[in-house]
């Protein structure tokens, strides 16, 4: 084997290649490319469109449940009379709206930005590499994520409406649903199809087409992040897939998986063989859905990693130790799933195994989260506009990993299951934590993508507004949960007595939210405004020391000028004796 | 641009892309099929009575099955083998045949569904039928999808062997992998839904 071929074609064949390029028309540049940049973009945009649509959705919820029953000016009328009927909402709508928001925000939005998206664009530059392992098979990803979509929002205007079971679809009552539910189970064959395809293709690149000299102790500490992931949705999901198969033909082929003998709905004993587990679904949703859970919250670790690192010009504190407890989380992570399922009677014994196993599944985040804050001790902290979103990652992270510990233990969940309280709870690791995290690194890798920067100013005015807003939207739901208000009424508990003292705070997360949509506006308009007007920077504008920071801005097709090289551990910031501040891994 | 790797191994790993992608989608299809084999556990645990497989279905026809998938696994060792000792004649000869075995457990099993329903045994039937035919169709979607690969290679995608020998063989050999793999799933089906 020659010395290149450690990483990418020599730099003659990739100018010919760059000529070649140039000559790709719209369609095969932007639409099917199998260029990781490219693709990873697609996935982004898509990602954040299908985030603020999924938000949207729920701030129609957030009108009916600070004014039950009120008609909603303008929207309402828009939306049809099969819908809101005089402008107010119907039950069945409101369903649709909760089904999809969740089932939009996981499985559209947050998992395509953070994997699709980071995953495709940093982790190959991250390693040196000229291009992901299967391009082609990485377009095709992309596709069947698309499909997926379209598949889900096609599903708003079947008859019915789109799945109204919850993003969960627990069976029985999401086998008897109406059609959009035939699209829910499709539309996720398509994403459970996509993501294995991503995941085989991440998997294999790191592995493979790692620059030489960087060993997997050298990785930074999001491609382990990404690595790991990638494993949780390669095996995680085709239990997804099994339990999806087995829905679609109860619906279809109207056999018995998931109900039982005697089901009696409306009144009516359901005419089938019977003998299903509704149970069964349960554990096979989670055994996806816990991972899931992690798919979600590690890439954003992962990038909240480097720019601390970045910003406090100092080594991450215990890489080490925080690789190891991502991978320890990673396989913890196939053995918490009945932690969702205390309240359905599936036994002590059960319930105490998986309540120790989430027990010990917390010290690992908690490692990691420690790091992290530890790292910030004695650095000289640059204040930019990733590093505020990273900064403000923590707390809400840690807020929202805390208040899951008495989620965890079977005897607190009881009383807490299915109440406000555990929205509050996931939001808090997944709104205010992973998504500022997401923001953090779309900040902090935009100048890679395009050579501009970002406009500070407008940036930090999109960080302090979500981070308020945030807070006011599911500070208030903590207390709506310990007051016992279920999370499933359509009125947010109007009829319910003694959810009286507490509904006013459903009028304070409703103005929280529409008040945090205005402060997305600033982040949207620079998002496009930058392209072309942002300032101009360099290939290193941060003073960062990971691989991807060699490649010009934005990298060309094949990325590297020349194969890199890494010589060094990933963080070498303030190296004591060092002429320069930082030792990039690229330099000799 | 080049992709390193497609076709010689990398120092470090041992391995080529293809060989760990391929790998790796095996492990997913492990998953996959494990969570049918759990659901058919679970299910017939909690059903009061579970009819014996032989009662149903027809054991000798499902005999002959397995003898015909483990002959296709036989003679797509010995496609590839064809191709790594360089003779293309008799590789075309090995993979023609692993594709036409996976065609005749296509007829028998063709046989022995309209069989069952003409006898008005279908999925909503009980559960028992329901598993069988959702774990049996899902691996022949399996089936169909080895036979349109290894028609692929055997046909057009044989071009290949003229320009890259090396990466051709690879190929053939992953999708070899996978065929075994299907071959191994048949092999767990047989006895859980026809004798046990």
């Amino acid at each position: 084997m020659s010395q290149t071929t450690g990483t990418v074609a020599a730099p003659g064949a990739h100018a010919s290649h760059d000529a070649h390029h140039e000559e790709l028309g719209f369609l095969r540049k932007y639409v099917f490319s199998t260029d990781h940049k490219v693709i990873g973009i697609q996935y982004a945009v898509t990602g954040l469109l299908f985030l603020f649509f999924g938000f949207s959705l729920m701030m129609l919820m957030r009108y009916q449940l600070a004014y039950p029953g009120a008609a909603l000016p303008l929207i309402g009328k828009l939306l049809g009379e099969s819908r809101m009927p005089g402008g107010i909402m119907l039950p069945d709508f409101y369903n649709e709206l909760g089904a999809m928001h969740g089932t939009i925000m996981v499985f559209l939005g947050v998992v395509p930005l953070a994997v699709g998206g980071f995953g495709n664009f940093v982790l190959p530059l991250q390693i040196g590499a000229p291009d992901m392992a299967f391009p082609k098979i990485n377009m095709v990803s992309y596709q069947c994520f698309f499909l997926g979509g379209v598949t889900m929002l096609a599903s708003f205007f079947v008859p019915g409406g789109a799945a109204q079971s919850g993003w969960t679809s627990y069976a029985p009552l999401a086998v008897i649903a109406s059609q959009g539910q035939t699209f829910w189970l499709i539309g996720m064959i398509f994403l459970i199809t996509s993501s294995l395809l991503g995941a085989v293709n991440f998997i294999t690149t790191t592995i493979q087409l790692r620059a030489k000299g960087l060993t997997f102790m050298r990785f930074p500490f999001f491609v382990w992040a990404q690595f790991v992931t990638s494993f949780l949705l390669l095996l995680a999901f085709p239990p997804l897939e099994a339990a999806g198969i087995m829905q679609l033909m109860d619906r279809l082929a109207g056999t018995s998986f998931f109900l039982p003998s005697g089901l009696v709905v409306s009144g009516q004993v359901v005419a089938n063989a019977g003998g299903g587990n509704p149970l069964l679904w349960q554990h096979l949703f989670w055994f996806l859905a816990h991972p899931e859970v992690y798919v979600l919250i590690l890439p954003a670790m992962g990038i909240v990693a480097e720019i601390i690192a970045n910003n406090t010009r100092k080594p991450l504190w215990g890489y080490k130790p925080m690789v190891y407890s991502l991978i320890f989380l990673g396989f913890m992570s196939f053995i918490v799933w009945a932690h969702h399922m205390f309240m359905t009677g599936m036994g002590t014994a059960m319930a105490a195994f998986f309540q120790t196993t989430t027990m010990i599944i917390s010290i690992p985040s908690v490692v990691i989260l420690t790091a992290l804050i530890l790292s910030l001790w004695g650095g000289s902290i640059r204040y930019n506009t990733p590093m505020l979103f990273a900064l403000g990652f923590l707390p809400m992270f840690g807020i929202g990993g805390l208040t899951g510990l008495p989620l965890g233990l079977n005897v607190t969940d009881i009383p807490l299951h299915d109440t406000y309280y555990v929205i509050a709870h996931f939001h808090y690791v997944v709104a205010p934590g992973t998504i500022f995290g997401l923001f953090a690194g779309i900040y902090y890798w935009y100048p890679k993508a395009t050579g501009r920067k970002m406009n500070e100013t407008l940036g930090k005015i999109h960080f302090w507004g979500s981070l308020i807003c945030m807070n006011v939207i599911f500070m208030p739901m903590f207390k709506l949960g310990l007051a016992g208000v279920s999370r499933r009424l359509f009125d947010g508990g109007a009829t319910y007595g003694f959810a009286q003292p507490v509904l006013h705070l459903n009028v304070v997360s409703s103005w929280g939210a529409w008040i945090m949509a205005l402060f997305q506006l600033p982040f949207i308009f620079n998002f496009f405004w930058s392209i072309r007007h942002g300032e101009k920077t360099g290939d290193n504008p941060w003073e960062a020391t990971t691989i991807e920071w060699s490649a010009p801005s934005p990298p060309p097709h094949g990325n590297f000028v020349h194969a890199p090289q890494a010589y060094r551990g990933p963080y070498e910031y303030s190296v004591p004796g060092a002429a320069k501040g930082f030792a990039p891994q690229f330099e000799a | 641009m080049e992709i390193p790797y497609t076709v010689e191994v990398r120092r470090d790993t041992g391995l080529t892309n293809g060989k760990i992608g391929i790998w790796l989608f095996l492990a997913s299809e492990v998953m996959l099929f494990g969570a049918l084999f759990a659901s058919y556990i679970l299910i017939r645990t909690g059903s009061p009575t579970w009819p014996r497989g032989d009662s149903i279905l027809n054991v000798p026809l499902a005999t002959f099955n397995t003898i015909v998938l483990i002959s296709s696994s036989v003679t797509m060792v010995m496609a590839w083998a064809s191709l790594k000792r360089n003779r293309f004649g008799t590789f075309r000869i090995y993979l023609g045949s692993t594709v036409l075995l996976g065609g005749v457990f296509l007829v028998v099993k063709y046989f022995e569904y309209s069989h069952k329903f003409e006898n008005g045994l279908f999925p909503s039937t009980n559960n028992f039928l329901a598993l069988y035919f959702t774990l049996t169709g899902l691996h022949m979607l399996h089936v169909i999808g080895g036979m349109v690969v290894n028609a692929y290679f055997w046909g057009p995608g044989a071009k290949l062997w003229k320009t890259n020998p090396e990466w051709f063989a690879n190929r053939v050999e992953n999708s070899g992998l996978f065929w075994h793999f299907v071959d191994l799933v048949w092999i767990f089906l047989f006895p859980t839904l026809y004798l046990l």
